[in-house]
């Protein structure tokens, strides 16, 4: 199988409508005929990452490579970056705003969640440049 | 146990999906939180909750849930059934609090299922 890439924007602001990109993506995995629990891994990771970046950095890409052993993404955002990862890490650390809690998220499970599912977790970031987070998840043969 | 079960069971209203009561659940969760929701659950098919916005129908898509029940009551708009829709999720309302609708399914044999704590 080719390398396939998929390339989804996330718009800023509206956290209300956050999801969008994640839900496309599950859709064309599903198409793509992967197995259940890889979509499903992948799914959750994008989701979580769209909301953090709307929360955090007005929104940003998400660029998703599927590769014949392991699914890449790669959440790219030009917002305030991170200043202590490893802080950022830690379960229940959290600078969201109160929308966010409104909805159901921001109490510091976003990062702990995409690096629970996900079999490799990278963050690049900068402050005042912005945060790249990349995922991968393996596919089993 | 069947969505018509449950239904039964809660007292509760179908505000989508009433075609698809003849689905079967294995397990559920109860949370207003939906990033605990992503963090711990796992092949659970029903979710409670008290939490009325799009993410909720959203975080239930990620995780493959067949259905969502609003507990107090709480009606959600024409909006978020619009979405359940899309996602083939059935919506449900019932009048009972969180702890009261989770007993209840429990008692009658519907198990959380999760990892490590159940």
């Amino acid at each position: 199988m080719e390398t396939i890439r998929l390339v989804y924007p996330v718009e800023g602001g509206d956290l209300i409508e956050a999801g969008e990109a994640s839900s496309k993506m599950k859709l064309t995995l599903k198409k793509l005929g992967l197995p259940q629990d890889v979509i499903r891994r992948a799914s959750i990771c994008m989701y979580e990452g769209e909301i953090n970046m709307v929360i955090h950095a007005d929104g940003g890409q998400a660029e998703v490579e599927v590769e014949m052993d392991q699914i890449v993404i790669r959440m790219i955002d030009s917002g305030p970056g991170i200043p202590d990862v490893e802080q950022a890490m830690q379960e229940g650390y959290s600078t969201a705003g109160s929308t966010a809690r409104e909805l159901g998220f921001g109490a510091g499970m976003g990062l702990p969640n995409m690096k629970r599912y996900s079999d490799e977790m990278t963050i690049d970031t900068e402050v005042g440049k912005g945060t790249t987070v990349t995922i991968k998840i393996k596919i089993p043969q | 146990m069947l969505l018509s079960d449950i239904k039964q069971i809660l007292n509760a209203t179908v505000l989508w999906g009433e075609d698809h009561l003849d689905r079967e659940v294995m397990s559920a969760c109860g949370s207003d939180f939906m990033s605990d929701v992503l963090a711990f659950v796992k092949n659970q098919a029903l979710l409670l909750t008290g939490l009325v916005n799009p993410q909720v129908v959203r975080t239930a898509d990620m995780v493959e849930m067949k259905c969502i029940v609003f507990v107090r009551g709480k009606v959600p708009g024409q909006d978020i059934l619009d979405l359940a829709e899309e996602r083939d999720i059935v919506v449900m309302t019932c009048p009972k609090r969180m702890y009261e609708a989770c007993g209840l399914l429990y008692y009658n044999g519907l198990r959380g299922n999760c990892d490590g704590n159940d």
